[in-house]
C-alpha cells in the first residue's frame, strides 16, 4: 500500500470528537438515559474519549460498553480466513437507553448492520445512534451516521486508516492506496 | 487445524486461541438471547455409533446456539443395525451436504478414518478408549476458570484410568497448558504407560498438594469382568472429605459424568461448593461452540 495523505492530525481529531460529544448531548437533550458502545477495535477508545468529554462539560458520567460484531458478520460462510472473536462487554442494561454506537470509519455499512443486530440481541434500546470519526462513502446498505467527524470522498481502492493513541501510539487519520488495485 | 481428533500436533497457541473464543461463547450463553447468527448456512451432523445423550445434546445445543442446522444420526435407530458400514453411513450424510461431523464410536480410530471419507470437518466426540478431546477442552476451560492458570499446577485424575478416553485426552492437553498430570487408580485399572501423565497406584501420592482433582466414573462392566471389587475400590479409592484433605485447600473437584454417587465420589462432596460439575456442563456447550467456529469459519467448502 502507498501512503497518500494525512486526513486528520491529533488536534483535528480531538476537535471533531469534542464537537460530536456536544452534538450527542444536544440530540439527546442531556445525558439522561445515554450510553456509548464502541465497536472493536478502535471504536472502543473513541467511545471512551467521547464519554470523557461529556463528563467534562456535563459533569455526569455516561456508561460505556464494548461490542464485537464478528459473530454477526454476514460473510462468515464464505471468507477464506477465520476472524478472531473478541470480547463483548456491556456493563449496563441496554433496555430503554439511547445508545450511541461508535466506530472509527463508516464504509459499506455492513459493520453497522451487524452491530445493530448484536445490540438488539443484548437488550431493547429506546433508540440507537451511530457516531463515526470518518465517513468515506460507498455504502452497500441503507445506513447513515448521525454524527460524523469528517466526510471524506474516497475511491474504492483507497484505505482509510484511523490511528488512536490507545492502540497505535498516535492520533492520526491517513489515506492509503492499494497498489495494483 | 482442519479437524479435532486429538491433540497431536496442536500448539499451545492454538489451544489458547480456542479457549479465548470459548470465553466469548460463555458470555453469549449469559445473554437474554443466547444465540448468534455466526454459523448460518452451515450444517452439522452428530453421528453417534455409540449411544450418548449428554455429549450429543451438548453438541447439538452448541450448533443451534451458533445458528447452524443440525441433523442427528443415532446407530440404535439407523440402518447401521441393518449392516451398513461406518463408511457408507458417512458417505450417505456427505451426499446431503454436511459441513461438520461430530462422530462418536466404540471403536478407536473411526473419526480419523472418517477424515479420508468426507470433505467436511470431523470432530471426535469420543472414540473407544482413545480420545475425547472436547471433554478435555471443557475440563481445561473449567480448570482455568477456577485456577487462573495451569502453569505448574498439579492435576490429579483418579479412577479407571485404563479405559478412560477422558484421562487420555486430558493427559495430552493439560501439559500443553503447563500442568502436571497425575493419574491414580487400582493397579488393574492403570495402563502400562500414559503419555503426558505420571501413573501411580497410590491415591495419596496423586492427591498430595494437588491443585485440582478430577474423578472418573467407575464403569460397572469392569466389575463384572472381575477387574476390581466394588467394596475394595470404595475402601481404597473413593474420594472422601478426608482424602481430599491431602490436596490443596479449596482444590476443586471435577467429574465428566455421569456420576456413580458414593462409588467414586462421596455423595456430599458431589454437591459441595468444591464440585465444578455443573460448571463443566455449562462450559461444555461454550467450548463446543468455539470448536465449531474454529473448524468451520474460513474453511474451504
Amino acid at each position: 500500500m502507498r501512503f497518500k495523505a494525512e486526513l486528520m492530525n491529533a488536534e483535528e481529531m480531538r476537535r471533531a470528537l469534542y464537537r460530536i460529544a456536544h452534538e450527542i448531548v444536544e440530540a439527546n437533550k442531556g445525558v439522561e438515559g445515554l450510553a456509548l458502545v464502541g465497536i472493536h477495535t478502535r471504536g472502543i477508545p473513541l467511545a471512551e474519549r467521547l464519554a470523557r468529554f461529556i463528563q467534562e462539560f456535563e459533569g455526569k458520567a455516561v456508561p460505556v460498553g464494548m461490542l464485537d460484531i464478528t459473530l454477526y458478520r454476514d460473510d462468515l460462510s464464505e471468507i477464506g480466513h477465520r476472524p478472531q472473536v473478541r470480547e463483548t462487554r456491556i456493563p449496563f442494561d441496554l433496555t430503554g437507553k439511547a445508545v450511541v454506537l461508535v466506530d472509527d470509519v463508516l464504509y459499506t455499512g455492513r459493520t453497522a448492520r451487524a452491530a445493530l443486530d448484536a445490540l438488539m440481541d443484548l437488550g431493547r434500546p429506546k433508540r440507537i445512534y451511530l457516531a463515526v470519526l470518518v465517513d468515506r462513502g460507498h455504502r452497500e446498505l441503507p445506513i447513515r451516521a448521525d454524527f460524523v467527524g469528517k466526510n471524506v470522498p474516497t475511491a474504492k481502492n483507497e484505505v482509510v486508516k484511523v490511528k488512536v493513541a490507545e492502540v497505535d501510539g498516535e492520533d492520526r487519520v491517513e489515506l492509503w492506496e492499494k497498489e495494483g488495485a | 487445524m482442519k479437524h479435532l481428533l486429538d491433540f497431536q500436533g496442536w500448539s499451545r497457541e492454538e489451544v489458547e486461541s480456542l479457549l479465548d473464543t470459548a470465553r466469548v461463547m460463555r458470555e453469549v450463553l449469559e445473554r437474554p438471547v443466547k444465540k448468534v447468527p455466526a454459523l448460518q448456512g452451515f450444517t452439522v451432523a452428530t453421528v453417534f455409533f455409540e449411544p450418548s445423550t449428554r455429549t450429543r445434546t451438548s453438541f447439538e445445543l452448541a450448533a443451534r446456539r451458533m445458528s447452524a442446522d443440525v441433523v442427528s444420526f443415532a446407530a440404535a435407530t439407523s440402518s447401521l443395525q441393518k449392516g451398513e458400514s461406518y463408511k457408507d453411513t458417512l458417505l450417505t450424510l456427505e451426499a446431503m451436504g454436511i459441513d461438520a461431523y461430530v462422530i462418536r464410536a466404540d471403536a478407536a480410530g473411526v473419526p480419523h478414518q472418517a477424515t479420508r471419507w468426507v470433505k467436511g470437518a470431523v470432530i471426535n466426540g469420543g472414540d473407544g478408549q482413545r480420545a475425547h478431546p472436547t471433554q478435555a477442552l471443557l475440563d481445561a476451560y473449567t480448570l482455568l476458570e477456577a485456577l487462573g492458570s495451569l502453569e505448574g499446577k498439579k492435576i490429579a485424575i483418579v479412577g479407571d484410568i485404563l479405559h478412560s478416553r477422558v484421562a487420555r485426552s486430558n493427559a495430552e492437553l493439560l501439559p500443553l497448558l503447563g500442568a502436571e498430570v497425575w493419574c491414580a487408580g487400582p493397579p488393574s485399572l492403570l495402563p502400562q504407560s500414559l503419555l503426558g501423565a505420571r501413573l501411580t497406584p497410590s491415591l495419596e501420592e496423586a492427591l498430595e498438594e494437588a491443585d485440582a482433582v478430577m474423578v472418573l466414573r467407575l464403569q460397572r462392566e469392569r466389575m463384572e469382568a472381575g477387574l476390581i471389587n466394588l467394596e475394595d475400590y470404595i475402601a481404597r479409592y473413593q474420594i472422601t472429605e478426608e482424602r481430599l484433605g491431602l490436596a490443596k485447600p479449596q482444590a476443586p473437584l471435577l467429574h465428566p459424568g455421569p456420576m456413580n454417587r458414593d462409588v467414586e465420589l462421596a455423595g456430599p462432596l458431589a454437591d459441595s461448593e468444591r464440585s465444578l460439575v455443573t460448571r463443566q456442563v455449562q462450559n461444555g456447550v461454550a467450548v463446543r461452540m468455539a470448536v465449531l467456529y474454529h473448524l468451520l469459519v474460513g474453511r474451504e467448502r
